[in-house]
């Protein structure tokens, strides 16, 4: 158990981070009309910031569902790798419980998870509670925010551009992500064939920037030698 | 289907969706002590591919027309010297906020 709690007091610097995200997920969810059930039902079924931040803005823009449950779940796909990283040390857990984990699965509590167990391998049920303490705070976090954030999207002044933070928080995900030269191929790649193919219909252009992002950096990976 | 269907139909689908992804080691191949070097390689080049296609053009092309030099984009780049800097989202977003507010003001 205290490895619970030590994964809660982890994750507090870290939720200054996803306080701020929360709200403008809510704000957002609000600017295009979504009600609160809907804009909660975001936040406690798909449960990942950057996608919901991807769905409410091609809801807004009319898109059709096939369109945006492809691109939610083009930006989820990192979260394979770190269902990857994760995976061996939560091996031994029952299936309920991996059940769970992968269902709280987020950036920062795969981060810390993994990170807390290079200096302590052999944690054994350590590491279920620990990233359980990080994980449980940040959903709370998360749902909190998400509801002020929607109750507050009311109240702003519409001078202010709210949708300019959406990019902002893409932005700050987008920097620690790119960390040697096949990643900056990747992010530049996608950066580029995503701006060209702006006019492409279907979110076409996003979804092929991330493609041929992935395709660049690949090949990069494989060839560059950083 | 009216606008909450839609909704709706996005939320689920895109959930289980997501659900599959994020269970996927876990759930079904939580033995494996490691991923095969060139998957992992190709899964590591998603968030930042994925993330840049998705602030690039909001950032670069708000409206109709490329603006490579309006408000967002210089707006952005100082955000994204901040984000480089502190690796704080609190940070970057509030100064790209009052940047871009500040941009939009004065610049044509």
């Amino acid at each position: 158990m205290r490895s619970f709690a030590s994964g809660a007091f982890a994750v507090a610097p870290v939720l200054l981070g996803v306080a701020p995200f929360g709200l403008v997920t809510g704000l957002a969810a609000t600017e295009i009309g979504l009600g609160m059930t809907e804009a909660l039902g975001l936040s406690v079924v798909l449960y990942a910031g950057a996608s919901q931040l991807a769905v409410v803005d091609l809801l807004g823009a009319g898109a059709p569902v096939w369109v945006i449950v492809l691109t939610a779940v083009v930006i989820n796909l990192r979260y394979a790798m770190y269902s990857a990283s994760l995976a061996p040390l939560l091996s031994d857990q029952p299936i309920g419980r991996r059940a769970a984990g992968a269902y709280l699965l987020t950036d920062q509590a795969y981060a810390l998870t993994v990170a807390r167990s290079v200096g302590a391998p052999d944690a054994g049920d350590g590491h279920w509670w620990f990233y359980l303490g990080v994980a449980s705070t940040m959903w709370l976090t998360w749902q909190g925010t998400t509801v002020i954030g929607v109750a507050a999207g009311n109240t702003l002044p519409p001078s202010v551009p709210l949708g300019f933070a959406v990019p902002l928080v893409f932005l700050s995900l987008l920097i620690p992500s790119v960390s040697d030269r096949p990643t900056l191929a990747a992010g530049l790649t996608g950066a580029l064939v995503a701006t060209v193919g702006v006019g492409l219909p279907a979110n076409g252009g996003m979804l092929l920037g991330a493609l041929t992002g992935v395709g660049v950096g690949y090949v990069c990976s494989q060839r560059c030698r950083v | 289907m009216s606008r909450s269907g839609i909704a709706w139909s996005v939320i689920v689908l895109s959930g289980i969706a997501t659900f599959a992804i994020r269970g996927s080691f876990l759930l079904l191949a939580h033995h494996l002590a490691t991923v095969p070097p060139r998957i992992a390689d190709a899964l590591r080049m998603i968030p930042a591919a994925a993330l840049a296609a998705l602030v690039a053009p909001a950032v670069l092309h708000p409206g109709e027309t490329f603006t490579p030099l309006g408000p967002r984009s210089l707006a952005a780049l100082v955000a994204l010297a901040v984000a480089w800097r502190t690796r704080n989202l609190l940070a970057t977003i509030a100064v790209g906020m009052v940047t871009v507010v500040i941009f939009e003001r004065f610049l044509p």
